[in-house]
């Protein structure tokens, strides 16, 4: 028998007073695989992602991970959470602490580490996004590239189960976009489970296992990089990468 | 006349009629008299050392006390007024808007004599308990705004990233939310601090013993029984020199807090 896909997101309908921003979208995402999610802004994209970890509440519809539903009342938000990385566009670092215990903060009073294998866990994962020696900095020390990266290492250290990327370098100076992505092809390789909103179609094209294109709310088309992005089926479709690639 | 001239010859004129003010209250003034009754010496000699001993150091204790017992009950005000829980919301706004439109006065009266009188009990701590309590239950009600004010300071992507590791809203308040806020708060706290410390002087009416009184207080009594205003003098002295260094402490925080964040937003676009 198939496992149950790690994410799986059922008629999701997300409102905000009267405006509907997700208007129905199904969605799965398998182990193992890196989805992109992309599309025109105030397409949805963002709130569909942070629907995922409920930071956002469904309006109705659900959404299991690992066959749990997280939209679920009674589900144990903050435990599933902890299988769930999270990056975010403007870092959110935690600014009155160190990278050492940024990376360590929750790995001691959410999963109750010891002290010593927190501290472990923390500079292995600082080794793995390539800043081993900014261990002992201040969050406001650090370039827009590093926070990114610490902020993946934070991430990473709960152990996650899946990644969710919300447009991870939107605000990032274009020479320093390189090395997020840098570390985020070397997660996919290492086999992560990643979902990706981001508007850099060449990562999508390259590392993506399947490319999701949203719209007004709803997913318009889904497939394999090299056609949704190349060949896109629908006009819509081909509208929005014209744009973005004539940019 | 250019607009610079102008300008300019108003400003002289100002300089000028300063000039003239200074120099004819110099002029005019009863030095003498004003040396006798404001800074006579010996008065001054016979304060001391009381003025310290008792009443500065019972003012810094009023002081200490009220500012304790305001910033605990502040905390809670703020957290209950930023609460999910509608009812919290509206007993901590209650509160707040209650003992920030009555005088401080009708407060303290109230704890050291309403209660008693209800209650058949008196706060414990004796007069220097009951003066920290009134004083503190209006403190609480000015810093549980300045504390909701910083809490509502710290970003919202701070609790998501805290939230998003799996951290339950409680920690993410304690560890991630509170220490960030109070490091912005620090400036009006201890403004709040400085305000609070002169407000003890309101403490007078709960009839503060010879070993209980504060500053004022003290300072009122001599000038009593020496029918001399130089206690007032000293009083103002011990006064400022307390406060004066809490205030410039508050601008270098308040330069550092600002530099702080400015550097922050520099490297974010760097």
């Amino acid at each position: 028998m198939k496992p149950p896909p790690i994410i799986e997101v059922r008629g999701l309908h997300k409102r905000f007073g009267s405006l509907e921003v997700l208007k129905g979208i199904d969605l799965r995402v398998e182990e193992g695989e890196v989805v992109c999610v992309i599309g025109p802004s105030g397409s949805g994209k963002s709130t569909l992602l942070r629907c995922v970890n409920r930071l956002e509440e469904a309006t109705s519809g659900s959404i299991l991970i690992e066959g749990e539903d997280i939209t679920d009342r009674d589900a144990d938000v903050d435990a599933l959470r902890t299988k769930i990385g999270m990056v975010f566009q403007h870092f959110n670092l935690f600014p009155h602490l160190s990278v050492h215990d940024n990376l360590t903060i929750a790995q001691r009073r959410v999963l109750k580490r010891s002290r010593s294998e927190a501290d472990r866990i923390a500079a292995e994962m600082l080794r793995r996004v390539g800043l081993s020696d900014k261990i002992d900095e201040y969050p406001e020390r650090l370039s827009g590239g590093q926070k990114q990266r610490v902020a993946i290492a934070r991430a990473l250290a709960m152990d996650p189960d899946m990644m969710l990327f919300d447009e991870p370098t939107s605000s990032l100076d274009p020479e320093l976009v390189g090395e997020v992505l840098d570390v985020m092809r070397k997660l996919a390789k290492e086999g992560m489970t990643m979902m990706v909103v981001t508007h850099e179609m060449g990562f999508a094209l390259e590392v993506a296992d399947r490319v999701v294109f949203m719209d007004d709310g709803v997913v318009i088309e889904q497939g394999p990089p090299a056609r949704v992005l190349k060949d896109p089926e629908t006009s819509r479709a081909r509208r929005f990468l014209r744009m973005v690639v004539e940019r | 006349m250019t607009k610079r001239q102008k300008s300019h010859l108003i400003r002289m004129g100002q300089y000028l009629l300063i000039v003239v003010a200074a120099v004819s209250a110099v002029l005019f003034a009863d030095w003498d008299r004003i040396a006798r009754i404001f800074f006579n010496v010996e008065i001054m000699r016979d304060m001391l050392p009381e003025a310290i001993t008792v009443g500065v150091w019972n003012t810094v204790i009023y002081t200490l006390g009220a500012f304790t017992l305001g910033f605990v009950a502040a905390l809670f005000l703020a957290l209950m007024r930023l609460s999910p829980v509608a009812p919290y919301r509206w007993l901590a706004t209650v509160y707040i808007e209650f003992f920030r439109s009555i005088p401080a006065l009708i407060t303290i009266l109230v704890v050291a004599f309403g209660i008693p009188i209800a209650f058949g009990a008196r706060v414990p701590g004796g007069i220097l308990g009951t003066g920290s309590v009134g004083l503190g239950i209006v403190a609480a009600a000015y810093m549980a705004e300045t504390m909701r004010a910083g809490i509502e300071a710290v970003p919202l992507g701070q609790a998501e990233a805290a939230r998003s590791v799996g951290m339950t809203s409680g920690q993410a308040m304690a560890f991630i939310i509170l220490p960030q806020a109070f490091r912005i708060i620090i400036p009006p706290l201890t403004n709040e601090l400085v305000l609070l410390l002169k407000d003890t002087s309101l403490l007078f009416v709960i009839g503060t013993t010879p070993l209980t009184k504060e500053l004022t207080k003290f300072a009122r009594d001599f000038m009593a029984l020496t029918a001399n205003a130089t206690p007032l003098t000293v009083a103002a002295i011990l006064y400022l020199l307390i406060t004066l260094p809490l205030t410039f402490l508050v601008r270098r925080l308040e330069k550092t807090a600002g530099k702080g964040r400015r550097s922050v937003t520099d490297r974010a676009t760097a």
